[in-house]
């Protein structure tokens, strides 16, 4: 359609306007800040990388705790809650009508409510003394003796948060994909058992996730997003930031820790900006993987 | 093509190669499903099997006791629950009412309106589909008090409306519009503000039925706003007193009102869901990134 220059502004200016000042403008300030000392009291002097420098060599609670949980936190649940997303839709698309519709219900749901208010949950069921349900029924079946505080022993944190974080990882990806396998095209099946495909895991291989790429993308880019939106997960649990012996710090908690418990504003600026660089390599990674080549 | 069967997918009926798929799935869903019905079993239990021992996992005599303990604990905090309910639902309604009239807008320009800087606005707004709130927090607490928009409702409202995912998956949906109506549209002498609302709308409502469900799913439990931007107590929202009696105590008493707390929650989100999940799986069906 032409409509000269106004329209196409006119249209996008309140969503624009919005965009700008609430998700482009939040990142160019926590770039600006991570360059200063800015500690929300005195005017932020200009320390140029100190606090990246500083990330990198003095932060050892960082490099010794946060970064690794970061990471194994987010390959396991990331690209874990994506692969487990895939064989579940791709198992229900085989299904009739109604159980499917049924299973993608149960498997979408625990996601509508993305951790926060479902936290009090599991509060309850990994509750550390004997009432609490995971420990009675240990108990019970005669494999533990004493209940094992679960929530507040290091060891545990993490291992819980990802069984919670995959819990609630079928999210709109998951749909995305189902949508995807419903709609691929019968032609292409029945060319490709002329061609040899022998089996539904052949068919899976060479034809389902081929044709359906683009859905492919969309959904890792929404399993990653969730899985760093959910970041706070540890502290909801445990109740504390920081978590108990720092078990559950992910950098999300960190940059919470520094910017609204210590003030060191530029410092969890700089946090910011290596998290939002942490998630466009996965982004990248995602890209090249599926991206569909000219 | 003599050993072909047909490639599995929506079949119209049952047979027996489905009965491995049933196997594989069934402890799954009830894994995913456990805690669902858990906690609405916990919501209704009465204080005497929230304290029995060994604890269980069923309701023998529900009772809403816990949903009247919690909306008295909101009255003896001097603010009636009822406060909390009107603020989250009006927050609500304005994020996703605004944000599906801008998104709308916005998808129509940039899927039919042929200008310039189209292919950018969308690439730009594409990589802004992996934007984490939660990692801008702080600037974004800079930018409201610099707006002076702290400890108002606009703190609540403002930062949810722009959703890159609800304009990503809009922009795909308009995508499938025929040109032809447009055009014919427009030769009928119609502006693009008619084009956009007797058109575009009704035939993208699949879109905007999603769109919907994701701005309520990030709206109705959105912690942040209430927890940063806000300090008068009967400005915040819902998900926040929810929140705080989830946290209070870990009392078992407190586990029971904790509970129901989760169920209130939940419950909106799952009904809205139940009632688009064909617009849903309809827009799905249109997202892939190229």
């Amino acid at each position: 359609m032409k409509t000269g220059k106004k329209y196409p502004f006119l249209f996008l200016l309140p969503y624009g306007a919005l965009f700008v000042v609430f998700i482009i403008l939040p990142i160019i300030v926590a770039i600006g800040l991570s360059f200063t000392d800015f500690n929300t009291i005195q005017f932020p002097n200009f320390v140029g990388f100190t606090n990246y420098i500083n990330i990198a060599t003095q932060d050892s609670i960082f490099m010794q705790y946060v970064l690794p949980n970061t990471v194994t936190y987010a390959l396991i649940v990331g690209p874990g809650g994506y692969c487990l997303a895939f064989l579940l839709a791709w198992a229900i698309a085989q299904l009739t009508r109604i159980p499917r519709t049924i299973l993608a219900l149960i498997f979408y749901s625990p996601s509508l409510t993305a951790g926060t208010a479902m936290a009090v949950l599991w509060k309850i069921i990994f509750s550390g003394d004997e009432s609490g349900y995971l420990n009675a029924v240990l108990i019970n079946l005669g494999v533990i003796n004493e209940p094992i505080a679960w929530l507040s022993t290091a060891a545990y944190i993490l291992p819980i948060m990802i069984i919670v974080g995959l819990w609630s990882s079928m999210g709109v990806g998951f749909l995305a994909i189902l949508a995807g396998i419903m709609n691929s095209d019968e032609e292409l099946y029945e060319a490709g058992a002329i061609d040899g495909i022998k089996n539904r895991f052949q068919q899976m291989i060479y034809i389902t996730i081929p044709t359906m790429k683009s859905q492919m993308l969309f959904a890792a880019v929404m399993a990653i997003v969730n899985t760093f939106n959910n970041g706070t997960i540890g502290v909801q649990l445990t109740g504390t930031n920081p978590t108990p012996g720092y078990a559950g710090q992910l950098i999300v908690n960190h940059i919470d820790d520094y910017g609204f418990l210590r003030y060191e504003m530029g410092y969890a600026a700089a946090l910011s900006v290596v998290l939002l660089l942490i998630i466009a390599l996965f982004s990248k990674i995602a890209n090249k993987l599926f991206a569909e080549k000219e | 093509m003599a050993g072909y069967k047909g490639n599995g997918i929506n079949p119209s009926h049952f047979d027996r190669g489905q009965i491995k798929i049933y196997i594989i799935l069934l402890p799954l869903a009830i894994f995913m499903l456990f805690p669902l019905v858990f906690i609405f079993c916990h919501a209704f239990k009465p204080a005497t099997e929230l304290f029995a021992f060994p604890p269980k996992f069923y309701v023998v005599n529900p009772t809403l006791g816990n949903f009247s303990a919690m909306f008295k604990s909101a009255a003896n905090a001097g603010i009636p629950m009822s406060k909390y309910v009107f603020n989250s639902i009006l927050v609500t309604f304005v994020v996703c009412f605004a944000g599906i009239v801008i998104s709308t807008m916005a998808a129509f320009a940039l899927s039919k309106m042929k200008f310039k800087l189209r292919g950018v606005v969308f690439q730009i707004n594409q990589a802004a589909l992996m934007f984490v709130a939660a990692a801008v927090l702080i600037p974004r607490y800079l930018i409201i008090s610099g707006l002076g928009m702290v400890d108002t409702y606009w703190a609540h409202i403002l930062p949810l409306i722009a959703m890159p995912v609800s304009l990503f998956l809009i922009k795909q949906f308009v995508d499938g519009v025929p040109d032809a109506l447009i055009e014919a549209a427009s030769i009928d002498g119609a502006s693009p503000f008619r084009i956009y609302r007797s058109v575009i709308l009704p035939l993208v409502k699949p879109a905007i039925a999603t769109g919907i469900i994701l701005a309520f799913q990030q709206c109705w439990g959105y912690l942040d706003s209430s927890n940063n931007f806000i300090n008068t107590e009967s400005k915040k929202t819902l998900a926040f007193y929810m929140n705080t009696l989830a946290n209070a105590n870990n009392m078992v008493q407190g586990q029971g009102v904790a509970a129901a707390a989760s169920l209130i929650m939940f419950i909106p989100n799952l009904i809205l869901f139940i009632y688009l999940q064909k617009d849903v799986m309809n827009t799905m069906a249109h997202s892939g990134i190229k």
